[in-house]
């Protein structure tokens, strides 16, 4: 009898192999073949952008795809990449930078690969109630027109005064490979302010070389108490843990990542590489549920977000009240108290192709690795576009886009167009500085940044 | 084994007599403990082990005569005054605590998350319910697809609801405190009946008695790591890691108090094993283990109480499921429910931490050797 069940379970692998072998070949046929793995643990970080995850959940599509998924929340990014590499969890919401700095071995080193985007923009900047006040002479009068852009320019007089007294100015963010300390990083660079080199070849890696403001480590969820005890003085994280200061009434949000660059990359779903290779069915079924997450995410111009965030308010998942997540969820957000602002792209999940995972993303992040030292020595452009081939992995996400378009629940409109598909977006200008980004000259891009390394080592 | 039979009414007799002018009680129960660890178990030890000792007969006597139900009625009473005063206060020093997470939570808002938990619990048990139901109609639909797949029933993949955070938190401590004890006692044993042990054995008891279990959780989440693999391990890491914790931390008090009482055993008592000549196993069986009884149990019930402590703060740090990880995700989560429902934790924890030491005390009196004074 048991030797009949292992005989039927080889039998049925092998035909869910060969059948994903033909799926390689002839991406004509998109059936996907039963999973092989189906009982899985997703980890993540108590934030709005796991909302993939818990859609895909609460809406059957993981089920749907013959996968029972259980979904942890993780302590902080170091336990669930951790997590990830030891097999813990068989995939997580990671953070962009996360499976690039492993496959690197900053940190951890672990072959770590990402099949999706799983959203765009959703990251704040928050200072304290005090810092806010210190910098209102410096923040241009508009009369009462359009609110500036807020920029590091205008903080710059109060690091600056904090410098002269010799006090420290402490900021936090979440992770140092995270999309929030490059993106605080950016900011506070294109206003002038240095944030402090890493220097891991000398066995430096606080990030705190030359810096004018102290950058720190605080998991998300600590930030709004760590911001309160005033431990730091602001910080960079996704919500709802800007949109908590201000209903705390312990800090005032800035600024979005949007308006740093519009609709920059965010998280994306990282697993093993063995994984993918040992589970490649079950991968595949994991992208498509998650894509038909993102998908009712956005659908009829965000009008499911209501009911995503009250989901999401639930205990298991972000938690934090419904007014708070559903402040930047439902495409609004609260600047300094009762400033509230439309802010349609927020959080995207889907529209803008948000979730194809391109080439030029991953490079991106390779450059601020570069420019802030993470990355000791300089590299080839072709270095890099190494690199991102061997973590992004578009040909997994275009199975699962067929698959997905074979079942008429999506069509070839919600895909950028495979067969043209380079995996680079056209350079992009939309950054707070002017600076433009082509994904296909690192190097190039790199020179043009005023503050950061360029071909020197520190 | 004659001789035993004989033996044995012999001591009971003994016994029998002995109780009557209370010398048994007196050498093992004494403030002997004081020495070593003089506040809990002086507390526990001394008028407890007696008022438990008669309490089921002291019961009979009170309800036998109405002043004795009335004093009865007066001990309710004034618990449920204490109760209400405290309640009170309670409620009125709440509402003057704004935080940042809104009102402190008083007993009314607390009882109110009380009922959330158990709106949550009765809809994730019907979410349970249509996820078997889904599944059993996913496979029947992959059988009659093809008859050779291997369907199964897969465990809910669904949050663990509040009483299973519970019943986790009571397993592991039930696992830690059962190392514990197995190492106690008998480490306890040997040190009281010989010197030279104890000699041996007492420094590093002492040094090991005062460390806190965050101290050892780091090393024991690595070791655990290190040497607990297996492909589909019966019970998780995390269970583990926070057992052994909890045991490293709740062995000490039993190891002192049973080193007290088995040192303190009655010299008639050992003098009579001698004339029997009892074997050591049969000495430490029939005579040391009984008159150490009082004794092994006030270390047990300390041990257990700080067992439990340890546990919430375990789990909380190992992120291991449990009461402590219950609090630290609803800490996280900062939503404006998230203090009462702490509240709510922090209640069963009190509450729980009661009963368990109540079972110790019925547990006591069932393998106590007084029992039979208390029968006849």
């Amino acid at each position: 009898m048991a030797v009949r069940k292992i005989l039927n379970s080889n039998i049925v692998r092998l035909v869910a192999g060969c059948s994903s072998a033909l799926l390689l070949a002839t991406s004509l046929c998109a059936q996907t073949g039963f999973p092989e793995k189906d009982e899985l643990v997703f980890g993540f970080i108590k934030l709005t952008d796991m909302a993939p995850l818990a859609i895909a959940y609460e809406k059957g599509f993981f089920e749907d795809e013959g996968l029972y998924v259980t979904l942890v929340p993780q302590a902080n990014w170091k336990v669930l990449l951790d997590g990830v590499i030891d097999g813990q969890l068989d995939g997580a919401h990671m953070l962009a930078g996360q499976p690039l700095a492993a496959t690197l071995g900053y940190g951890t080193e672990a072959a770590i690969v990402t099949p999706l985007s799983m959203d765009l923009n959703g990251n704040g900047i928050t200072v304290s109630n005090e810092i806010w006040q210190q910098m209102q002479p410096y923040i241009p009068d508009t009369h009462g027109k359009m609110k500036p852009v807020i920029k590091a320019d205008y903080l710059k007089p109060v690091v600056d005064s904090y410098r002269a007294r010799g006090l420290p100015f402490n900021m936090a963010m979440v992770f140092p490979v995270s999309t929030h300390n490059y993106e605080l990083r950016y900011w506070l660079a294109a206003g002038g302010i240095h944030p402090g080199y890493y220097a891991p070849h000398k066995g430096d890696t606080s990030g705190t070389l030359n810096a004018e403001v102290l950058l720190s480590v605080t998991p998300p969820p600590q930030m709004p108490a760590t911001l309160e005890a005033g431990t730091i003085h602001g910080y960079s994280v996704g919500e709802p843990w800007n949109q908590q200061a201000i209903f705390k009434g312990i800090g005032v949000p800035l600024i979005t990542d949007d308006e740093i660059w519009h609709n920059n990359p965010e998280k994306v779903f990282g697993m093993t590489q063995a994984f993918t290779e040992q589970y490649p069915n079950t991968t595949v079924r994991i992208v498509k549920a998650m894509l038909r997450a993102g998908k009712w995410l956005d659908e009829n111009d965000n009008a499911h977000r209501q009911e995503a965030a009250r989901i999401l308010a639930r205990s298991e998942y972000v938690g934090a009240d419904y007014e708070v997540i559903a402040n930047s969820m439902t495409g609004t957000f609260e600047y300094a108290k009762g400033d509230i602002r439309q802010v349609p792209d927020f959080n995207v999940f889907f529209r803008h192709h948000a979730t194809y995972p391109y080439y030029s993303d991953a490079i991106w992040y390779l450059t601020q690795m570069r420019r802030w030292g993470q990355i000791a020595q300089p590299k080839s452009d072709d270095w890099y576009k190494d690199i991102a081939r061997r973590v992004y992995k578009p040909e997994i996400y275009r199975q699962a886009a067929e698959a997905l378009m074979a079942e008429g629940l999506m069509s070839a409109s919600d895909f950028p167009d495979f067969d043209t598909e380079t995996g680079f977006k056209p350079v992009q200008t939309e950054f707070i500085d002017g600076v433009s980004y082509d994904g296909s000259k690192p190097n190039a891009y790199l020179k043009s940044l005023t503050i950061g390394l360029k071909d020197e080592v520190l | 084994m004659k001789f035993f039979e004989y033996a044995l009414p012999e001591r009971s007799n003994l016994d029998e007599q002995e109780h009557g002018n209370g010398p048994v009680a007196t050498p093992v129960d004494a403030s002997t403990p004081c020495a070593e660890d003089p506040g809990p178990a002086a507390t526990l030890g001394t008028p407890d082990g007696k008022a438990r000792r008669f309490l089921p007969q002291a019961w009979l006597k009170l309800v036998g005569d109405s002043a004795g139900l009335s004093r009865i009625a007066r001990a309710w009473s004034l618990a449920l005054v204490g109760i209400g005063v405290f309640l009170l206060l309670w409620q009125n020093t709440a509402g003057n605590i704004e935080t940042s997470l809104g009102q402190f939570p008083g007993p009314v808002q607390v009882w109110q998350q009380v009922l959330n938990l158990k709106q949550e619990h009765l809809r994730e048990m019907a979410r349970k319910e249509a996820f078997f139901a889904r599944q059993e109609a996913r496979n029947a639909e992959m059988l009659a697809q093809d008859p050779t797949a291997d369907v199964r029933i897969r465990p809910y993949t669904g949050r663990p609801v509040f009483i299973e955070q519970i019943r986790t938190s009571l397993f592991t401590v039930a696992f830690g405190f059962g190392i514990a004890m197995l190492i106690a006692i008998p480490l306890g044993i040997l040190c009281g009946l010989s010197q030279s042990f104890y000699s041996a054995f007492n420094p590093v008891i002492q040094i090991f008695k005062p460390v806190s279990p965050l101290a050892w959780l780091p090393l024991v989440t690595m070791v655990v790591s290190a040497l607990y693999v297996s492909e589909s391990p019966m019970l998780s890491k995390s269970f583990i890691t926070s057992g052994i914790t909890v045991a490293l931390c709740c062995l000490w008090p039993t190891v002192i108090n049973t080193i007290v009482g088995v040192a303190g055993v009655d010299r008639d008592l050992i003098n009579v094993s001698r004339v029997i000549r009892l074997p050591a196993l049969r000495h430490v069986q029939k005579i040391v283990l009984p008159a150490a009884i009082p004794m092994i149990f006030t270390g047990m019930r300390l041990s257990l109480a700080t067992g439990w402590m340890v546990l919430i703060a375990a789990e909380m740090l190992a992120q291991s499921p449990g009461l402590g990880k219950f609090i630290w995700d609803e800490f996280q989560n900062g939503s404006s429910d998230s203090l009462g429902r702490i509240m709510v934790a922090v209640l069963v924890i009190g509450i729980l931490g009661f009963v368990l030491d109540k079972l110790m005390l019925m547990l006591q009196r069932r393998v106590s050797w007084d029992k039979q004074s208390v029968l006849r």
